[in-house]
């Protein structure tokens, strides 16, 4: 227990400290492609801050998220000591108190007064095979998590429906959830488990594509046409929209093609451990 | 007509309506002096104050506000990350704050129509601070306190004094939008 809540604390504060190695290289290549000067500027001042964050423990940005965590838990794992959702929550508690993170989370959707401690946690629990516990902090900002849609389409609208959906979205996201920007796209499932495709293609590294082969030609496609939409860097105009679109699928009902479209910024942030 | 420029102006608060008159969608400006935070629940509260023939606990004329909830300073530092939140959620209020005398907005992301008509109708400006650049943004923030409803914590109304905060003109006052004029310089089919 006492492990769990340490590591879910410590995961926090990595996860908004220290921006992905991943995230930096996709920087330095759009530095390279971006046409717009200022759009240049603004990738440079993204990658000077992320190293001001590194460098002084602090936040990359302000809003420091709403904790999402995933455990994959072993199903020869017994938790002893009390239950997994507290000591996670504690974790939580602890990290964004100790680590001067911003506490965003309302009680009540409708009431919202702050819970002032970042609690609860939205928590993805999986029971996987074997003896171990691994923990994924990605901590999720308001801004981008606002522009991200879901639709139920005909099965009919095919790969095309998908493809006018997902542009859709960013395109009327625009300059809002801070471009450059990660697409995390989930097809197939259920209304619920689209969405979550979507939020779980945003953990794989920046610009690795899907081990699946028609998927990563629809990845590239899918960077391609957003990025021909010219809202560039903070939507000022430019080549570089997006960092990356990462498509996860998952089998679907007969008379449902359900796709989700979750935005993240240019700050992917999540820290993974395993216990 | 976007101006593109290598230069960045230099603009000191309180700014008069001359100062914003010459800005242009697509000019670099830093900002200076003292420049005021505030969220979508601190504007509901000023709003709720005019709405009921009350002063503001803020002189707003010539004023700049910055759309920020800053995370919690460390003990060596003056603020927090504070970087810009999305501005759509004040647009509800913003024209309201304009019709008195407000002259700027710092934030990201699209404004309304009715505030794009405010702007230009009152004289003011809204300015693009880089989302997502808070560690690098607070630098410039060199003094921070509280002025007005503490107990909304970081949506609390703080006053700033910054020193060369790099800004983007979006909308100025001839109605133009760099959003909408940015994007279709780039976009290709």
């Amino acid at each position: 227990m006492g492990r769990i809540t340490q590591a879910v604390a410590k995961l926090c504060k990595d996860a908004n400290y220290y921006l992905g190695e991943d995230v930096i290289e996709a920087f330095n290549n759009a530095y390279e492609q971006e046409l717009s000067l200022t759009g240049k500027e603004i990738i440079e001042q993204l990658i000077k801050n992320a190293d001001i964050a590194r460098a002084e423990d602090v936040p990359m940005c302000q809003d420091t998220g709403f904790a999402v965590v995933f455990v994959e838990l072993g199903q020869d794992v017994h938790i002893v000591g009390g239950s997994l959702e507290d000591a996670i929550n504690e974790g939580v508690r602890q990290g964004y108190t100790e680590g001067y993170l911003r506490k965003s989370i309302v009680g009540h959707p409708l009431e919202r007064v702050n819970t002032g401690d970042n609690t609860p946690a939205v928590i993805h629990l999986k029971l996987v095979p074997g003896d171990q516990l691994k923990i994924t902090v990605a901590p999720k900002g308001g801004g981008s998590e606002n522009m991200s849609a879901i639709k139920m389409l005909k099965p009919a609208e095919g790969v095309d429906g998908v493809k006018k959906f997902v542009l859709d979205t960013v395109k009327e996201a625009g300059p809002n959830p801070c471009p450059p920007i990660i697409v995390g796209v989930g097809i197939g499932g259920t209304f619920e488990k689209a969405a979550l495709l979507a939020k779980e293609a945003l953990l794989r590294p920046v610009g690795v594509p899907s081990h699946k082969p028609e998927i990563a030609e629809l990845e590239k496609e899918l960077l391609k046409k957003v990025n021909n939409l010219g809202i560039g860097p903070q939507g000022l105009g430019g080549r570089i929209t997006a960092l990356a679109v990462h498509v996860n699928i998952y089998p679907a009902h007969i008379a449902s093609l359900p796709v989700a479209v979750n935005i993240n910024c240019h700050a992917s942030r999540h820290k993974e451990v395993i216990l | 007509m976007i101006v593109v420029t290598i230069t960045k102006i230099k603009l000191t608060t309180p700014i008069s309506d001359e100062d914003v008159r010459k800005l242009r969608i697509g000019q670099k400006v830093l900002l200076n002096g003292v420049i005021y935070t505030g969220r979508d629940a601190a504007h509901k509260k000023l709003v709720e104050l005019l709405n009921n023939g009350q002063e503001l606990p803020l002189d707003l004329h010539g004023q700049i506000i910055y759309y920020v909830g800053p995370s919690p300073a460390k003990p060596e530092q003056v603020i927090g990350s504070a970087g810009p939140t999305t501005s759509g959620r004040m647009d509800l209020y913003a024209p309201r704050l304009i019709a008195l005398g407000l002259k700027g907005m710092v934030g990201k992301g699209k404004r309304s129509p009715e505030v794009i008509k405010a702007m230009k109708q009152h004289k003011a400006v809204y300015f693009a601070a880089v989302g997502g650049a808070a560690a690098l943004i607070s630098k410039c923030i060199k003094q921070c306190e509280v002025v007005a409803y503490p107990e909304l914590g970081p949506e609390a109304i703080h006053r700033l004094e910054v020193e060369n905060m790099p800004v983007i003109v979006v909308n100025d006052t001839l109605g133009g939008d760099l959003y909408a004029e940015g994007t279709k310089i780039y976009a290709t089919s």
